[in-house]
């Protein structure tokens, strides 16, 4: 396996957990809603998909679970910013505190365990093709996943008339109850899926990044895919583009550091945030006119009755 | 008393729409008691009333918004309960609302799709939209998004986004507020065509010449109850207002004679870039104010007024000082402070959030734009006395009605929180008021009580520039007036002078010349 092809699977490995919660993030913040709690329910859904692939012995069992925790940590989120109409920013940083202690307390029993992790696709003869074959065939299911999970937000928001719906919520809630729409009730559903999301995120860490549970093991991708949603100006198919460019980003750190270039390694770490700060800027200095992002994220809604 | 005839004319079918002691109660608040509605087809029926006497809230639960506590909705004489819009929608009932339901981001089409529930593909809707909009004569390009589109734009969307549910009954919330005289006409058109097919509309508006002249039957409301139920043709604008208010309202009385005086207010070639990508830029403007002489600014929405606004009171600052002079002294690169020490008070649209921070007290809001002169700040501390004597002065002077001696901005009606607003800078006693829309949104009486303060104000000699969507409200109390379009601003004329179809051509943007020539052709 010669060097180019390693650096390549790494960075798809890299930046598969960022697109996984960056999209579940996109619908979520298309509806109108920001939960800055993407951390937080990651780390949560690494916790608990590790302890259920350990507890099962099964990789799938441990994606679901990771799942479950995910929607679990959103609940809290949407009972809190939906239901009691608290402001969204505190209380998705209050989650992100949450679940960073409490997948701490998950994932104690579980500390120094080692797992098989997700097997890679095999097709012989294509799998086999020098580079392309591997990387193109020879990756874990999750990979593959991510990919069809991106396509199909893309099909839902713009292909479907539920999808349609719900990006009227992000842009206006008034109209959308005026109109007849649950707003709360799509909001919750858009938040859930953000969370199946981020669950899934961070359990693709344990179940086939590294075969072990340590706390803390999230390290900040929960705020790279954030700042990933706004780099990608909520639109699925820039978001495919800016998750592969972080995840090579933070591989090229790694080994920008291996060969001995002289570059600070916290600058390296800063270029997603720098990225996402340079194309707002951009985006703000091209634009004509309307909204880049979903005009009502972040405020409250609170229907009269 | 009471006009029947036209009533009469209908009574052969059972009513389209009925309510039936409707109520509405929020806590111990009742927004709607016992309201009898009857709307036949074929009919225009004007729903009227001051702020807070239950319009809105009688059309949501028709809409099927919100849910009566008591009474009855009945439809072709059957009772029917409403669990939401889309429920309404289906028997047939369409609103057009006057803070239009739309949604910026989207595209023409895709926001009448999410007005329509049935199962019909989006190309579909695409090519109904386009026959519908052509039927009707309201053009609508389907791809355009909301953002891009003028007002007049916007309403044409909710309208043919209601016909296209080919409704029987169409509820119409003040659709004329933001139009044009001439935009007006084209919907009443459609109105009457509506009505011709055999439609029943019910019609909110608070333009009184409007509904007299569209309208078949008028109910009125006040104070959550009805009080009436009239054929508005043959009542006057005067006997209306007077059955809304229940009482007379105050007329709005001009002294006798102004002096006009020394320039107070000089726009010198006034050009500024907008600052926000949806801003008008603001071309060459230039007029010259004088004591005692009241400006009008007419003119749609968005075209230039708030960016005006913006320019005179110092929210952004012109390139060269001379630009704007108040009062002898070159103030286009001064901030607002500074003008407000030069004598200029500044009034903008938006009551809250603008005008005034809305969680904050009275009192605080009256430091806020007063603390440049007066006796408001003493040695960098707050005197809490002098502003709650602001508050007390304003509240008397202008009767100010609230809940509580010193209460929070938000917690006022619209009327009450103008008409403290508008009495906060005029109690300062300033040579320049710059006001934008005083009248917006406020019901006749609170009104009639701002509208003679701009009065006494110039009759004291200050210079008042108002700038209105309402031409009956310039007309009233303007020496002159000049239009607003894309950024220009016309040469003002003296108002006695200035016909309303000369001024519409001139919000449509004819220039002055053409105006003329098109009104004088007609005539």
């Amino acid at each position: 396996m010669g060097l180019i092809e390693a650096i390549i699977l790494s960075v798809l490995a890299a930046s598969t957990p960022l697109l996984l919660a960056a999209t579940g993030e996109l619908v979520t913040e298309r509806s109108g809603v920001l939960n800055l709690g993407v951390e937080g329910m990651m780390i949560v859904g690494a916790a608990c998909g590790f302890g259920g692939a350990w507890l099962s012995g099964s990789i799938i069992v441990g994606a679901l679970c990771g799942m479950v925790a995910g929607i679990l940590m959103s609940l809290i989120f949407a009972l809190m910013a939906l239901g009691l109409a608290v402001n969204q920013v505190a209380t998705g940083l209050a989650l992100t505190i949450l679940g960073i202690g409490l997948s701490g307390l998950i994932g104690a029993g579980f500390v120094g365990e080692r797992i098989t992790p997700a097997p890679h696709l095999h097709i012989p003869g294509l799998s086999d093709i020098p580079l392309a074959g591997r990387i193109l065939f020879g990756e874990d299911g999750f990979i593959y996943l991510s990919i069809a999970l991106v396509v199909g937000v893309w099909w839902f928001l713009y292909r479907t008339r539920a999808g349609l719906i719900l990006r009227a919520c992000g842009d206006n809630h008034i109209s959308a109850h005026a109109l007849g729409y649950p707003v709360l009730r799509i909001r919750l559903y858009a938040v859930m899926f953000g969370g199946a999301c981020a669950g899934l995120a961070g359990a693709y860490l344990p179940l086939a990044y590294t075969p072990f549970f340590i706390p803390g093991m999230t390290a900040g991708r929960g705020w790279i895919a954030l700042a990933l949603t706004v780099f990608a100006s909520w639109r699925p198919a820039r978001l495919v583009v800016g998750a592969y460019l972080f995840g090579a980003v933070t591989i090229l750190q790694l080994h920008a550091q291996g060969a001995g270039i002289g570059i600070p390694s916290q600058f390296m770490s800063s270029l997603p945030y720098l990225a996402t700060i340079i194309v707002l800027v951009l985006l703000s200095r091209a634009r004509t006119g309307g909204s880049t992002a979903p005009a009502a994220l972040g405020t409250v809604f609170v229907p009269d009755r | 008393m009471l006009d029947t005839t036209s009533a009469a004319q209908h009574t052969g079918a059972t009513p389209l729409l009925q309510t039936v002691g409707l109520t509405k109660r929020y806590g111990t608040f009742l927004a709607n008691d016992k309201i009898d509605l009857e709307i036949r087809p074929q009919q225009i029926h004007a729903l009227l009333g001051e702020n807070g006497a239950g319009k809105s809230t009688l059309v949501k639960a028709i809409y099927g918004l919100i849910q009566p506590s008591e009474g009855e909705i009945r439809w072709q004489g059957r009772t029917i309960v409403l669990s939401g819009p889309s429920d309404a929608r289906a028997h047939g009932i369409g609103m057009v609302f006057q803070h239009f339901s739309l949604f910026d981001n989207l595209t023409v089409a895709e926001n009448v799709a999410l007005g329509l529930d049935g199962k019909e593909a989006f190309r579909d809707i695409s090519a109904r939209l386009e026959q519908v909009s052509r039927t009707y004569g309201l053009p609508l390009d389907p791809k355009r998004e909301v953002w891009q589109l003028s007002v007049g734009e916007r309403q044409r969307i909710e309208i043919v986004r209601a016909l296209m549910q080919t409704p029987q009954f169409l509820i119409l919330d003040e659709p004329t507020a933001v139009l044009t005289p001439q935009e007006a006409d084209q919907l009443f058109t459609v109105l009457d065509r509506l009505k011709a097919e055999g439609r029943a509309i019910l019609y909110i508006s608070h333009k009184l010449e409007e509904v007299k002249r569209l309208c078949d039957t008028a109910t009125i409301l006040r104070g959550g109850r009805k009080v009436e139920t009239c054929n508005p043709k043959a009542e006057t604008a005067a006997s209306l207002a007077r059955m809304m208010v229940g009482g007379e309202i105050k007329e709005v009385k001009a002294a006798a004679s102004r002096q006009i005086t020394v320039p107070r207010l000089l726009v010198n070639d006034l050009s500024l870039a907008p600052d926000d990508p949806h801003g008008v830029r603001l071309e060459h403007i230039s007029f010259e104010l004088r004591g005692g002489e009241i400006l009008g600014i007419a003119g749609v929405a968005g075209n230039g007024q708030d960016e005006l606004f913006a320019a005179l009171s110092g929210e952004r600052l012109a390139k060269d000082p001379g630009t704007i002079v108040i009062d002898g002294h070159a103030a286009g690169h001064l901030s607002i402070t500074k003008r407000r020490r030069l004598g200029a008070a500044f009034i903008p649209e938006e009551r809250l959030g603008h005008g005034t921070a809305p969680r904050m007290r009275l009192s605080e809001n009256a430091l806020l734009t007063g603390h440049a002169i007066g006796n408001m700040v003493l040695h960098g501390f707050v005197n809490t006395a002098a502003t709650l004597k602001t508050v007390d002065l304003t509240t008397e002077t202008f009767d100010v009605r609230k809940a509580k001696r010193d209460p929070e901005a938000a917690s006022l009606s619209g009327g009450n929180l103008q008409k403290f607003i508008v009495g906060r800078e005029i109690l300062r006693d300033p040579v320049v008021l710059i006001v934008n829309q005083p009248t917006w949104g406020v019901d006749a009486g609170a009104a009639a009580v701002i509208r003679q303060a701009l009065l006494d104000l110039a009759a004291g000699g200050a210079a008042v520039l108002v700038t209105s969507q309402d031409l009956d409200e310039l007309a009233e109390i303007t020496d002159r007036i000049a239009v607003m379009f894309h950024g220009r601003l016309s040469v003002p004329v003296p108002t006695r002078e200035a016909s309303r179809e000369t001024l519409g051509l001139l919000m449509g943007g004819s220039s002055i010349e053409a105006a003329e020539t098109a009104h004088a052709t007609r005539a």
